[in-house]
């Protein structure tokens, strides 16, 4: 391990002296050791892909799914636990309905990123917040505990997420890419990748010109990109799992379709045997 | 209940209502007719409302009474087909489950002395099933071949009794609905003379344009009506 906290990284609550928040860097461990996810932002939508890793070849195919839709127009393809995810998942989905039922309009990408990021954040800080709480602590009414309870509690029964998220959609300001961390930081991307392949995915998505490209074309290039970085030795069997939002999918978040799907695997396992040819 | 603030907070008598619906099956799924108007009382207020909504791929909602509780179980069905959608798996509501969602929503909220005072009609098709359903305020429900709501219940299904049969084709089924929503018009007075229809079939559901219907007022009846009846009007 490259860097040891060495007693600043039993809790969360703890700054080392250099700086740093050593649990915080332990979750985006865990992201790093996920299959890889990425997402691109197409010229007219998001294409979102996961290389699944199959832990065993009883799985059927189509299960465990990684990405999820959690609006009409919105996304999300998570990278780590997955059991963390899925809470990340439940609580986007919360907040999207939650706002169209007081704002009377689909969530804005945007907003939705904001309080995702910060749903992530909160659980980095305060580990006896229940869920019902977290909605009145944005007005930090529930400040004053933090002194007395984290002293003596401070080392049990908190970690932060141990995933990352990638959140496209499509609202009237046109489609748009998020990535969350387990820190609690979002940034907007045109092209995203987190897990193991990820430094290699990066690089394939900067050669692509995504301005140019439309989602259907995107689809074919994520699948290359997947198959390519996908690690023969280490891991045996990986499923691609896809999803897009765009013009042509009415601007609805769902999977890609299947012969789509199907068109997308065959070209990256084709671009593959080129690429072993060589 | 004994609670004094809470007879405040329950539905005691419905404000804005709409009158009947009328549905029916036919060969290829569900016709379904309403007039447009929203009436305050006796006042005949609002002249456009749509009472037919399409739900999810396979349904097709009509109701009459409040406006407002139409309005909110839209709410609670737009949620509920918004989450069947994200699972993306490849299946759907169909209107037999929408029916009984509805049917639960209405029978508790009369439990607790609180109703959504509307009489529903769900009708729709999925993989070649035809379905056709009612819900009241109370919570009972039933299905049929086909149903009406309030008035319609007396003045149109008796005619949907004799004229109704398997395999109508389009045409039939609309001037069926057409003769059952005159007789509504001539009879009901909360009715008003701008109607909708509706239909689903496999393909999806179309809810058309309004129109209105001819009536005739030359009977002669009406040209002397107090004759035999001096002083009423």
């Amino acid at each position: 391990m490259s860097s040891i906290g060495t007693g600043y990284d039993l809790s969360v609550t703890t700054f080392s002296p250099d700086g740093r928040v050593f649990q915080i860097e332990y979750a985006a461990k865990a992201v790093d050791n996920s299959g890889t996810v990425i997402g691109i932002k197409c010229k007219d939508g998001i294409v979102l892909g996961v290389e699944k890793l199959i832990a065993s070849k009883m799985m059927l195919p189509g299960s465990n799914r990684r990405i999820h839709s959690v609006h009409r127009h919105s996304g999300m393809a998570v990278a780590g636990l997955a059991a963390d995810g899925r809470q990340i998942v439940a609580r986007t989905k919360s907040e999207a309905t939650n706002y169209d039922s007081v704002y009377g309009e689909p969530i804005p990408v945007k907003e939705l990123a904001e309080r995702v990021a910060s749903y992530v954040h909160l659980c980095t800080l305060y580990w006896w917040l229940r869920f019902s709480e977290i909605d009145s602590h944005y007005h930090f009414k529930l400040y004053f505990f933090v002194f007395f309870t984290s002293i003596t509690y401070c080392w049990q029964f908190h970690r932060p997420f141990g995933c990352g998220v990638i959140l496209g959609g499509y609202d009237r300001d046109g489609p748009q890419l998020y990535m969350v961390e387990p820190s609690g930081v979002s940034y907007r991307y045109f092209g995203a990748a987190i897990g193991k392949g990820r430094q290699a995915a990066k690089t394939e998505i900067e050669k692509l010109k995504l301005t140019d490209m439309t989602c259907r074309q995107g689809v074919i290039e994520v699948a290359k990109i997947i198959y390519g970085v996908h690690d023969e030795a280490k891991d045996k069997d990986f499923e691609l799992e896809m999803s897009w939002v765009c013009d042509e999918s009415n601007r609805q978040h769902q999977k890609v379709p299947d012969e789509l799907l199907e068109e997308a695997k065959a070209a990256a396992k084709a671009a593959l045997e080129e690429m072993d040819a060589d | 209940m004994g609670d004094p603030s809470a007879e405040t907070q329950r539905t005691l008598y419905p404000y804005v209502t709409g009158s009947s619906v009328v549905a029916l099956k036919y060969k290829d799924g569900i016709l379904m007719a309403a007039d447009t108007g929203g009436s305050y009382g006796s006042t005949l207020r609002y002249k456009s409302i749509e009472r037919l909504k399409p739900i999810g791929k396979h349904s097709l909602l009509g109701a009459s009474g409040e406006i407002s509780d139409f309005q909110e179980i839209l709410r609670y069905l737009d949620e509920l087909i918004l989450y069947d959608n994200m699972w993306d798996d490849g299946n759907s509501l169909g209107p037999k489950e929408v029916h009984n969602y509805l049917t639960r929503i209405m029978y508790n909220r009369r439990n607790k002395f609180n109703p959504l005072w509307n009489s529903l009609i769900l009708g729709g098709v999925k993989k070649g099933q035809k379905y056709l359903g009612m819900v009241s305020m109370i919570g009972v429900n039933f299905e049929d071949n086909h149903v009406a709501t309030g008035l319609g219940n007396h003045l149109a299904r008796p005619i949907l009794r004799d004229e109704w049969h398997e395999n109508l084709t389009f045409e039939e089924g609309v001037q069926l609905l057409e003769k059952c929503m005159r007789v509504l018009l001539y009879r009901d007075r909360s009715a008003v003379n701008k109607i909708q229809i509706s239909k689903i079939t496999e393909e999806g559901a179309t809810v058309f344009p309004p129109f209105s219907l001819k009536t005739y007022w030359e009977f002669s009846a009406f040209k002397n009506p107090t004759v035999g009846a001096e002083g009423s009007w």
